[in-house]
Protein backbone atom coordinates (compact mmCIF):
# COMPACT_ATOMS: atom_id res chain seq x y z
CA UNK A 1 0.00 0.00 0.00
CA UNK A 2 2.91 2.40 0.82
CA UNK A 3 6.15 2.08 -0.42
CA UNK A 4 9.39 3.87 0.47
CA UNK A 5 12.47 2.82 -1.76
CA UNK A 6 15.46 4.24 -1.24
CA UNK A 7 14.47 7.23 0.15
CA UNK A 8 17.31 9.51 1.05
CA UNK A 9 15.93 13.04 3.10
CA UNK A 10 17.36 15.80 5.58
CA UNK A 11 17.80 19.05 6.94
CA UNK A 12 20.16 21.74 5.35
CA UNK A 13 23.26 19.59 4.05
CA UNK A 14 22.85 16.82 6.76
CA UNK A 15 21.44 13.60 5.81
CA UNK A 16 19.11 12.20 8.54
CA UNK A 17 17.94 9.30 6.58
CA UNK A 18 20.19 8.02 4.60
CA UNK A 19 19.28 4.61 2.25
CA UNK A 20 15.29 3.44 3.67
CA UNK A 21 13.22 0.98 2.24
CA UNK A 22 10.10 -0.46 3.86
CA UNK A 23 6.70 -1.60 2.98
CA UNK A 24 3.30 -1.58 4.25
CA UNK A 25 0.49 -3.61 3.87
CA UNK A 26 -2.88 -2.69 3.68
CA UNK A 27 -4.78 -3.25 7.23
CA UNK A 28 -1.08 -3.40 8.96
CA UNK A 29 0.31 -2.55 11.79
CA UNK A 30 3.98 -1.86 11.46
CA UNK A 31 6.12 -0.30 13.62
CA UNK A 32 9.52 1.39 13.21
CA UNK A 33 11.74 1.35 16.31
CA UNK A 34 14.97 2.73 16.70
CA UNK A 35 17.50 5.21 19.15
CA UNK A 36 16.91 8.73 19.26
CA UNK A 37 18.09 10.59 16.30
CA UNK A 38 18.21 7.57 13.92
CA UNK A 39 15.92 9.00 11.59
CA UNK A 40 12.82 7.91 12.40
CA UNK A 41 10.28 11.02 12.93
CA UNK A 42 12.09 12.29 9.98
CA UNK A 43 10.77 9.31 7.88
CA UNK A 44 7.12 9.93 8.66
CA UNK A 45 7.84 13.94 8.19
CA UNK A 46 9.66 12.63 4.70
CA UNK A 47 6.07 10.54 3.98
CA UNK A 48 4.48 13.75 4.60
CA UNK A 49 5.81 15.72 2.27
CA UNK A 50 7.04 17.98 5.07
CA UNK A 51 10.63 16.96 4.87
CA UNK A 52 11.48 17.37 0.91
CA UNK A 53 12.55 13.35 -0.31
CA UNK A 54 16.03 14.08 -1.70
CA UNK A 55 16.30 10.81 -3.78
CA UNK A 56 14.20 7.68 -3.63
CA UNK A 57 10.74 6.86 -4.29
CA UNK A 58 7.40 6.79 -2.09
CA UNK A 59 4.64 4.92 -3.83
CA UNK A 60 1.22 5.44 -2.20
CA UNK A 61 -1.86 2.71 -3.61
CA UNK A 62 0.66 2.99 -7.51
CA UNK A 63 1.20 6.78 -7.31
CA UNK A 64 4.66 8.27 -6.73
CA UNK A 65 4.16 10.79 -4.10
CA UNK A 66 7.32 12.20 -3.07
CA UNK A 67 7.07 15.58 -5.12
CA UNK A 68 3.45 15.62 -3.52
CA UNK A 69 2.74 18.84 -1.91
CA UNK A 70 1.51 18.05 2.07
CA UNK A 71 -1.83 18.77 1.83
CA UNK A 72 -1.87 16.46 -1.29
CA UNK A 73 -0.86 13.60 0.70
CA UNK A 74 -3.54 14.27 3.42
CA UNK A 75 -6.20 14.70 0.75
CA UNK A 76 -4.86 11.07 -0.51
CA UNK A 77 -5.51 9.55 3.02
CA UNK A 78 -2.27 9.82 5.00
CA UNK A 79 -2.47 11.30 8.12
CA UNK A 80 0.00 11.90 10.46
CA UNK A 81 0.07 12.21 14.49
CA UNK A 82 3.46 14.16 15.23
CA UNK A 83 5.70 13.73 17.84
CA UNK A 84 5.09 15.91 20.95
CA UNK A 85 1.14 15.88 19.72
CA UNK A 86 0.85 19.41 18.27
CA UNK A 87 -2.19 20.32 19.86
CA UNK A 88 -3.57 23.68 18.78
CA UNK A 89 -3.57 25.38 22.08
CA UNK A 90 -5.37 28.05 21.90
CA UNK A 91 -8.57 26.34 19.69
CA UNK A 92 -11.18 24.18 21.18
CA UNK A 93 -11.30 20.69 21.65
CA UNK A 94 -13.79 20.77 19.22
CA UNK A 95 -11.95 23.41 16.62
CA UNK A 96 -8.53 20.79 16.71
CA UNK A 97 -11.01 18.16 15.52
CA UNK A 98 -12.76 20.52 12.59
CA UNK A 99 -9.16 21.59 11.75
CA UNK A 100 -8.73 17.62 11.23
CA UNK A 101 -11.17 17.40 9.14
CA UNK A 102 -9.90 20.41 7.07
CA UNK A 103 -10.23 19.14 3.73
CA UNK A 104 -13.21 17.34 3.70
CA UNK A 105 -16.63 18.74 2.66
CA UNK A 106 -19.24 16.06 3.73
CA UNK A 107 -20.60 17.69 6.67
CA UNK A 108 -22.64 14.90 7.88
CA UNK A 109 -19.63 12.33 7.77
CA UNK A 110 -17.69 14.92 9.72
CA UNK A 111 -20.36 14.55 12.36
CA UNK A 112 -20.69 11.35 12.43
CA UNK A 113 -16.99 11.11 12.71
CA UNK A 114 -17.25 13.02 15.40
CA UNK A 115 -19.21 11.39 17.44
CA UNK A 116 -17.33 8.51 16.56
CA UNK A 117 -14.16 9.28 18.20
CA UNK A 118 -16.28 11.17 20.89
CA UNK A 119 -16.84 7.20 21.65
CA UNK A 120 -13.50 6.51 21.67
CA UNK A 121 -12.80 8.68 24.06
CA UNK A 122 -15.53 10.34 25.93
CA UNK A 123 -13.45 12.63 28.08
CA UNK A 124 -12.88 14.56 24.38
CA UNK A 125 -16.91 15.21 24.26
CA UNK A 126 -17.00 16.25 27.78
CA UNK A 127 -14.02 18.91 27.12
CA UNK A 128 -15.43 19.43 23.56
CA UNK A 129 -15.12 23.80 24.71
CA UNK A 130 -12.08 24.20 26.27
CA UNK A 131 -8.86 24.98 24.91
CA UNK A 132 -6.62 22.26 23.60
CA UNK A 133 -3.71 23.87 25.91
CA UNK A 134 -5.59 23.42 28.87
CA UNK A 135 -5.89 19.66 28.55
CA UNK A 136 -3.61 16.92 30.23
CA UNK A 137 -0.68 14.96 28.40
CA UNK A 138 -2.79 11.82 27.95
CA UNK A 139 -5.98 13.82 27.15
CA UNK A 140 -3.81 15.81 23.97
CA UNK A 141 -2.31 12.59 22.84
CA UNK A 142 -6.23 11.49 22.75
CA UNK A 143 -7.17 14.80 20.83
CA UNK A 144 -4.03 14.45 18.52
CA UNK A 145 -5.40 11.08 17.38
CA UNK A 146 -8.69 11.91 17.14
CA UNK A 147 -8.31 14.95 14.72
CA UNK A 148 -5.98 12.74 12.90
CA UNK A 149 -9.06 10.09 12.34
CA UNK A 150 -11.19 13.25 11.13
CA UNK A 151 -9.56 13.04 7.86
CA UNK A 152 -10.50 9.32 7.68
CA UNK A 153 -6.85 8.27 7.08
CA UNK A 154 -5.87 4.95 5.19
CA UNK A 155 -2.91 5.33 6.28
CA UNK A 156 -2.13 6.29 10.32
CA UNK A 157 1.62 7.61 11.07
CA UNK A 158 2.13 7.78 14.61
CA UNK A 159 5.17 9.49 16.34
CA UNK A 160 5.98 8.42 19.34
CA UNK A 161 1.96 8.02 21.15
CA UNK A 162 3.41 6.64 24.43
CA UNK A 163 5.75 9.54 25.14
CA UNK A 164 5.62 11.06 28.52
CA UNK A 165 2.48 9.84 29.43
CA UNK A 166 1.64 7.68 32.45
CA UNK A 167 2.05 3.59 31.78
CA UNK A 168 -2.08 3.24 32.14
CA UNK A 169 -2.18 5.36 30.16
CA UNK A 170 -0.14 4.30 27.78
CA UNK A 171 -1.79 1.01 27.71
CA UNK A 172 -5.18 2.52 27.16
CA UNK A 173 -3.76 4.55 24.09
CA UNK A 174 -2.12 1.36 22.66
CA UNK A 175 -5.82 -0.72 23.12
CA UNK A 176 -7.04 2.32 20.82
CA UNK A 177 -4.58 2.42 18.24
CA UNK A 178 -5.88 -2.21 18.20
CA UNK A 179 -8.83 -1.21 18.33
CA UNK A 180 -8.70 1.64 15.29
CA UNK A 181 -6.66 -0.45 13.21
CA UNK A 182 -9.20 -3.31 13.70
CA UNK A 183 -12.75 -1.73 13.47
CA UNK A 184 -12.27 0.47 10.04
CA UNK A 185 -9.25 -1.72 8.26
CA UNK A 186 -6.60 1.61 8.88
CA UNK A 187 -3.32 0.86 7.90
CA UNK A 188 -1.09 1.57 11.47
CA UNK A 189 2.24 2.65 11.08
CA UNK A 190 3.63 3.03 14.16
CA UNK A 191 7.22 4.86 15.17
CA UNK A 192 8.38 4.59 18.92
CA UNK A 193 11.41 4.15 21.46
CA UNK A 194 8.85 2.13 23.68
CA UNK A 195 9.94 -0.68 21.47
CA UNK A 196 8.06 -3.30 23.85
CA UNK A 197 4.89 -2.39 23.82
CA UNK A 198 4.82 -0.94 20.05
CA UNK A 199 6.07 -4.83 19.38
CA UNK A 200 3.25 -6.18 21.39
CA UNK A 201 1.00 -4.70 19.00
CA UNK A 202 2.01 -4.71 15.56
CA UNK A 203 2.41 -7.01 13.05
CA UNK A 204 5.82 -6.52 11.41
CA UNK A 205 8.83 -3.94 12.80
CA UNK A 206 11.80 -1.97 11.25
CA UNK A 207 14.70 -1.28 13.20
CA UNK A 208 16.51 1.88 12.56
CA UNK A 209 19.80 3.07 13.69
CA UNK A 210 21.72 6.26 11.78
CA UNK A 211 19.67 6.82 9.55
CA UNK A 212 19.25 3.31 7.96
CA UNK A 213 17.34 0.11 8.25
CA UNK A 214 19.09 -2.73 9.99
CA UNK A 215 16.92 -5.21 10.84
CA UNK A 216 13.05 -6.16 10.05
CA UNK A 217 11.03 -9.28 10.90
CA UNK A 218 7.93 -10.50 12.53
CA UNK A 219 7.29 -8.55 15.21
CA UNK A 220 7.26 -11.66 17.01
CA UNK A 221 10.73 -13.10 15.57
CA UNK A 222 12.45 -9.14 16.82
CA UNK A 223 10.58 -9.60 20.37
CA UNK A 224 12.59 -12.59 20.68
CA UNK A 225 15.84 -11.30 18.83
CA UNK A 226 18.53 -11.28 21.09
CA UNK A 227 20.46 -7.98 19.72
CA UNK A 228 17.07 -6.27 19.79
CA UNK A 229 15.89 -7.77 23.51
CA UNK A 230 19.61 -6.27 24.78
CA UNK A 231 19.36 -2.98 22.81
CA UNK A 232 15.90 -2.09 23.12
CA UNK A 233 13.76 -4.00 25.12
CA UNK A 234 16.22 -3.65 28.10
CA UNK A 235 16.04 -7.42 28.82
CA UNK B 1 -18.00 68.96 30.38
CA UNK B 2 -18.42 69.09 26.18
CA UNK B 3 -15.13 69.43 25.61
CA UNK B 4 -14.24 66.46 27.25
CA UNK B 5 -16.66 64.53 25.40
CA UNK B 6 -15.17 66.14 22.20
CA UNK B 7 -11.99 65.40 23.18
CA UNK B 8 -13.17 61.54 24.21
CA UNK B 9 -14.68 61.00 20.61
CA UNK B 10 -11.96 62.72 18.88
CA UNK B 11 -9.95 59.94 20.90
CA UNK B 12 -11.80 57.10 19.81
CA UNK B 13 -12.09 58.14 16.32
CA UNK B 14 -8.11 58.48 16.04
CA UNK B 15 -7.96 54.74 17.97
CA UNK B 16 -10.34 53.22 15.10
CA UNK B 17 -8.29 54.37 12.32
CA UNK B 18 -5.04 53.16 14.40
CA UNK B 19 -6.75 50.48 15.26
CA UNK B 20 -7.92 49.50 11.37
CA UNK B 21 -4.26 49.38 10.49
CA UNK B 22 -2.94 48.06 13.70
CA UNK B 23 -4.75 44.75 12.56
CA UNK B 24 -2.60 44.07 9.69
CA UNK B 25 0.50 44.25 11.81
CA UNK B 26 -0.53 41.89 14.88
CA UNK B 27 -2.72 39.18 12.08
CA UNK B 28 0.81 39.44 9.73
CA UNK B 29 2.66 39.28 12.84
CA UNK B 30 0.86 36.17 14.14
CA UNK B 31 0.91 34.22 11.51
CA UNK B 32 4.79 34.77 10.28
CA UNK B 33 6.63 36.86 13.01
CA UNK B 34 7.41 39.35 10.59
CA UNK B 35 6.80 43.29 11.38
CA UNK B 36 5.60 44.32 7.69
CA UNK B 37 6.46 47.85 7.91
CA UNK B 38 5.43 48.58 4.20
CA UNK B 39 2.18 48.10 5.61
CA UNK B 40 1.86 52.06 6.48
CA UNK B 41 2.52 52.31 2.57
CA UNK B 42 -0.30 49.80 1.92
CA UNK B 43 -2.47 52.34 3.79
CA UNK B 44 -1.40 55.02 1.95
CA UNK B 45 -1.86 53.50 -1.18
CA UNK B 46 -5.58 53.03 -0.17
CA UNK B 47 -5.86 56.51 -0.17
CA UNK B 48 -4.45 57.55 -2.89
CA UNK B 49 -6.78 55.01 -4.77
CA UNK B 50 -9.53 56.18 -3.08
CA UNK B 51 -8.46 60.32 -3.99
CA UNK B 52 -7.97 59.36 -7.54
CA UNK B 53 -11.26 57.14 -8.10
CA UNK B 54 -13.44 59.74 -5.70
CA UNK B 55 -11.78 62.42 -7.57
CA UNK B 56 -12.67 61.14 -11.46
CA UNK B 57 -16.11 59.77 -9.87
CA UNK B 58 -17.14 63.56 -8.84
CA UNK B 59 -15.84 64.78 -12.16
CA UNK B 60 -18.64 62.86 -13.94
CA UNK B 61 -20.79 63.55 -11.40
CA UNK B 62 -21.58 60.64 -9.39
CA UNK B 63 -24.03 60.99 -6.32
CA UNK B 64 -21.88 60.94 -3.29
CA UNK B 65 -22.64 57.65 -1.77
CA UNK B 66 -21.81 55.92 -4.81
CA UNK B 67 -18.78 57.57 -4.93
CA UNK B 68 -17.90 56.85 -1.10
CA UNK B 69 -19.18 52.57 -2.21
CA UNK B 70 -17.23 52.30 -5.85
CA UNK B 71 -13.93 54.49 -3.85
CA UNK B 72 -14.29 52.16 -0.92
CA UNK B 73 -14.28 48.91 -2.86
CA UNK B 74 -11.41 50.51 -5.02
CA UNK B 75 -8.97 51.14 -2.62
CA UNK B 76 -9.93 47.22 -0.70
CA UNK B 77 -9.35 45.94 -4.15
CA UNK B 78 -6.20 47.63 -4.57
CA UNK B 79 -4.53 47.77 -1.48
CA UNK B 80 -5.31 43.96 -1.22
CA UNK B 81 -3.32 43.00 -4.17
CA UNK B 82 -0.42 45.09 -3.36
CA UNK B 83 -0.22 43.45 0.11
CA UNK B 84 -0.57 40.02 -1.72
CA UNK B 85 1.74 41.10 -4.63
CA UNK B 86 4.35 42.14 -1.59
CA UNK B 87 4.45 39.37 0.19
CA UNK B 88 5.20 37.13 -2.71
CA UNK B 89 7.63 39.02 -3.64
CA UNK B 90 9.63 40.36 -0.65
CA UNK B 91 8.40 38.06 1.87
CA UNK B 92 7.48 34.49 1.06
CA UNK B 93 10.93 34.04 -1.03
CA UNK B 94 12.79 34.63 2.50
CA UNK B 95 10.20 32.24 3.91
CA UNK B 96 13.28 30.39 5.32
CA UNK B 97 15.77 32.48 5.82
CA UNK B 98 16.92 34.26 9.04
CA UNK B 99 14.33 36.48 10.92
CA UNK B 100 16.61 39.88 10.01
CA UNK B 101 16.19 39.35 6.65
CA UNK B 102 12.71 39.61 5.59
CA UNK B 103 12.75 42.84 8.25
CA UNK B 104 14.88 44.45 5.87
CA UNK B 105 13.36 43.16 2.91
CA UNK B 106 10.19 45.36 4.62
CA UNK B 107 11.73 48.37 5.23
CA UNK B 108 12.96 47.91 2.07
CA UNK B 109 9.53 47.81 0.00
CA UNK B 110 8.40 50.74 2.67
CA UNK B 111 10.94 52.92 1.59
CA UNK B 112 10.77 51.68 -2.37
CA UNK B 113 6.42 52.23 -2.62
CA UNK B 114 6.62 55.65 -0.55
CA UNK B 115 9.10 56.74 -3.82
CA UNK B 116 7.23 55.33 -6.06
CA UNK B 117 4.18 56.97 -5.15
CA UNK B 118 6.13 60.54 -5.37
CA UNK B 119 7.41 59.64 -8.57
CA UNK B 120 4.00 58.49 -10.19
CA UNK B 121 2.24 60.74 -8.22
CA UNK B 122 3.34 63.73 -6.59
CA UNK B 123 5.21 65.41 -3.48
CA UNK B 124 2.92 68.04 -3.06
CA UNK B 125 -0.47 67.62 -0.56
CA UNK B 126 -3.19 66.58 -2.66
CA UNK B 127 -6.99 68.58 -1.30
CA UNK B 128 -9.24 64.80 -0.82
CA UNK B 129 -12.27 65.07 -1.96
CA UNK B 130 -14.97 65.61 1.16
CA UNK B 131 -17.00 62.05 1.39
CA UNK B 132 -19.02 62.55 4.21
CA UNK B 133 -21.43 65.42 4.42
CA UNK B 134 -22.62 67.21 7.55
CA UNK B 135 -25.78 64.82 8.70
CA UNK B 136 -28.78 67.18 9.35
CA UNK B 137 -29.97 64.96 12.64
CA UNK B 138 -26.21 65.48 13.73
CA UNK B 139 -26.75 69.39 13.67
CA UNK B 140 -27.46 69.59 17.53
CA UNK B 141 -24.17 68.23 18.65
CA UNK B 142 -22.13 69.02 15.60
CA UNK B 143 -20.08 70.93 18.26
CA UNK B 144 -18.91 67.80 19.59
CA UNK B 145 -18.94 64.70 17.61
CA UNK B 146 -18.75 65.62 13.73
CA UNK B 147 -20.38 63.46 11.13
CA UNK B 148 -17.39 62.30 9.85
CA UNK B 149 -16.19 61.09 13.16
CA UNK B 150 -19.41 59.43 13.52
CA UNK B 151 -18.86 57.37 9.92
CA UNK B 152 -15.70 56.73 11.14
CA UNK B 153 -16.94 54.81 14.64
CA UNK B 154 -19.60 53.34 13.02
CA UNK B 155 -17.52 51.90 9.76
CA UNK B 156 -15.08 50.76 12.01
CA UNK B 157 -17.13 49.12 14.81
CA UNK B 158 -18.89 46.70 11.56
CA UNK B 159 -15.52 45.87 10.46
CA UNK B 160 -13.85 44.70 14.12
CA UNK B 161 -17.60 42.75 14.26
CA UNK B 162 -17.33 41.17 10.62
CA UNK B 163 -13.54 40.26 11.06
CA UNK B 164 -14.39 39.02 14.18
CA UNK B 165 -17.21 36.65 12.69
CA UNK B 166 -14.66 35.75 9.78
CA UNK B 167 -11.57 34.48 12.49
CA UNK B 168 -13.69 32.89 15.04
CA UNK B 169 -16.67 31.13 12.70
CA UNK B 170 -15.43 30.56 9.43
CA UNK B 171 -13.10 27.89 7.88
CA UNK B 172 -10.17 30.14 6.51
CA UNK B 173 -10.23 32.08 10.10
CA UNK B 174 -10.01 28.93 11.91
CA UNK B 175 -7.14 28.00 9.56
CA UNK B 176 -5.58 30.89 10.12
CA UNK B 177 -5.75 31.00 13.94
CA UNK B 178 -4.37 27.12 13.67
CA UNK B 179 -1.59 28.24 11.50
CA UNK B 180 -0.83 30.79 13.62
CA UNK B 181 -0.47 28.92 16.75
CA UNK B 182 1.42 25.77 14.89
CA UNK B 183 2.43 26.08 11.47
CA UNK B 184 3.64 22.53 10.81
CA UNK B 185 0.85 21.10 12.19
CA UNK B 186 -0.98 23.22 9.98
CA UNK B 187 0.34 21.37 7.15
CA UNK B 188 0.01 18.40 8.72
CA UNK B 189 -3.59 18.59 8.86
CA UNK B 190 -3.63 19.42 4.81
CA UNK B 191 -4.01 23.27 5.10
CA UNK B 192 -2.44 25.10 2.96
CA UNK B 193 -0.12 27.40 4.61
CA UNK B 194 1.13 29.49 1.47
CA UNK B 195 -2.96 30.36 1.03
CA UNK B 196 -3.43 31.17 4.77
CA UNK B 197 -0.61 34.15 4.88
CA UNK B 198 -2.22 35.11 1.14
CA UNK B 199 -5.36 35.37 3.05
CA UNK B 200 -3.71 37.22 5.81
CA UNK B 201 -2.08 39.63 3.61
CA UNK B 202 -5.50 40.40 1.58
CA UNK B 203 -7.39 41.22 4.51
CA UNK B 204 -4.86 43.23 6.46
CA UNK B 205 -4.55 45.33 3.49
CA UNK B 206 -7.89 45.76 3.29
CA UNK B 207 -8.51 46.85 6.62
CA UNK B 208 -5.84 49.72 6.24
CA UNK B 209 -7.41 50.72 2.98
CA UNK B 210 -10.87 51.16 4.72
CA UNK B 211 -8.88 53.06 7.35
CA UNK B 212 -6.57 55.22 4.69
CA UNK B 213 -10.32 56.08 2.85
CA UNK B 214 -11.89 57.63 5.93
CA UNK B 215 -8.98 59.55 7.38
CA UNK B 216 -8.28 61.07 4.42
CA UNK B 217 -11.60 62.31 4.26
CA UNK B 218 -11.26 63.20 7.88
CA UNK B 219 -8.35 65.11 7.10
CA UNK B 220 -8.95 66.06 3.84
CA UNK B 221 -5.47 66.30 2.48
CA UNK B 222 -2.86 63.40 1.49
CA UNK B 223 0.59 62.90 0.57
CA UNK B 224 3.07 59.83 -0.29
CA UNK B 225 4.67 59.95 3.34
CA UNK B 226 0.96 59.85 5.33
CA UNK B 227 1.57 56.12 5.50
CA UNK B 228 4.91 56.38 8.12
CA UNK B 229 4.05 58.42 10.63
CA UNK B 230 0.53 56.05 10.20
CA UNK B 231 2.23 53.26 9.74
CA UNK B 232 4.34 53.66 12.84
CA UNK B 233 1.84 54.72 15.40
CA UNK B 234 -0.50 51.59 14.42
CA UNK B 235 2.82 49.42 15.10
CA UNK B 236 3.37 51.24 18.94
CA UNK B 237 -0.54 50.46 19.45
CA UNK B 238 -0.07 47.01 17.97
CA UNK B 239 2.83 46.62 20.51
CA UNK B 240 1.17 47.90 23.20
CA UNK B 241 -1.52 45.46 22.97
CA UNK B 242 0.32 42.78 22.91
CA UNK B 243 1.63 42.13 18.73
CA UNK B 244 -0.07 39.06 17.56
CA UNK B 245 -3.61 39.44 19.27
CA UNK B 246 -6.23 40.84 18.10
CA UNK B 247 -8.58 41.97 20.66
CA UNK B 248 -5.37 43.59 21.67
CA UNK B 249 -4.61 45.27 18.91
CA UNK B 250 -8.01 47.17 18.92
CA UNK B 251 -8.17 47.44 22.76
CA UNK B 252 -4.03 49.22 21.93
CA UNK B 253 -5.27 51.70 19.46
CA UNK B 254 -8.03 52.58 21.88
CA UNK B 255 -5.99 53.66 24.11
CA UNK B 256 -3.42 55.37 22.43
CA UNK B 257 -5.96 57.26 20.21
CA UNK B 258 -7.30 58.67 23.64
CA UNK B 259 -3.86 59.68 25.03
CA UNK B 260 -3.22 61.42 22.06
CA UNK B 261 -6.65 63.37 21.97
CA UNK B 262 -6.61 64.21 26.03
CA UNK B 263 -2.88 65.11 25.73
CA UNK B 264 -3.54 67.37 22.60
CA UNK B 265 -6.59 68.66 24.83
CA UNK B 266 -5.62 69.46 28.27
CA UNK B 267 -1.62 70.22 27.66
CA UNK B 268 -0.71 71.06 23.91
CA UNK B 269 -0.61 69.46 20.63
CA UNK B 270 3.02 70.12 20.68
CA UNK B 271 3.12 67.05 23.17
CA UNK B 272 0.44 64.46 21.60
CA UNK B 273 3.65 61.91 20.27
CA UNK B 274 5.70 62.09 23.64
CA UNK B 275 2.59 60.88 25.42
CA UNK B 276 1.92 58.37 22.79
CA UNK B 277 5.57 56.87 23.14
CA UNK B 278 5.80 57.40 26.59
CA UNK B 279 2.60 55.49 26.92
CA UNK B 280 4.38 52.75 24.93
CA UNK B 281 7.63 52.97 26.63
CA UNK B 282 5.82 52.43 30.20
CA UNK B 283 3.98 49.96 29.35
CA UNK B 284 6.87 47.70 28.03
CA UNK B 285 8.67 48.30 31.26
CA UNK B 286 5.88 46.81 32.79
CA UNK B 287 4.31 44.23 30.86
CA UNK B 288 6.56 43.46 28.14
CA UNK B 289 4.49 41.27 25.96
CA UNK B 290 2.06 43.94 26.14
CA UNK B 291 -1.70 44.39 27.73
CA UNK B 292 -3.18 41.19 26.10
CA UNK B 293 -0.02 39.31 24.69
CA UNK B 294 0.99 36.11 26.12
CA UNK B 295 4.65 35.72 27.46
CA UNK B 296 6.06 33.27 24.94
CA UNK B 297 9.26 31.84 25.70
CA UNK B 298 11.52 31.32 22.92
CA UNK B 299 11.90 27.54 22.14
CA UNK B 300 15.60 26.75 22.20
Amino acid sequence: MLKLEKVQSGYGNKLAIKNVSLEIQEGEIITLIGANGAGKSTTLMTICGVVPCRSGSITFQDREIQEMAPEEIVRLGICQVPEGRHIFPQLTVKENLDMGAFLRKDKEGIKKDMEYVFALFPILAERRNQDGGNLSGGEQQMLAMSRALMARPQVLLLDEPSMGLAPLVIKQIFEIIKQINEESNTTIFLVEQNANQALHIADRGYVMENGEITLTGKAQELLANKDIQKAYLGI
Amino acid sequence: MDYFIELLFSGLTRGSIYALIALGYTMVYGIIGLINFAHGEIYMIGAFTAFIVATVLSIYGFPLIAIVIIAGIAAVVWSSSYGYTIEKIAYKPLRHAPRLSPLISAIGMSIFLQNYVLLAQTSDFLPFPRLIPDFPFMEPIAHIVGSTDLVILVTTVIVMVALTFIIKFTLIGKAMRATSQDRTMATLVGINVNRVISATFIIGSGLAAIGGLLIASHIGQINFYIGFLAGIKAFTAAVLGGIGSIPGAVLGSLILGLTESFATGYVSSDYEDVFAFSLLVLILIFKPSGLLGKATNQKV
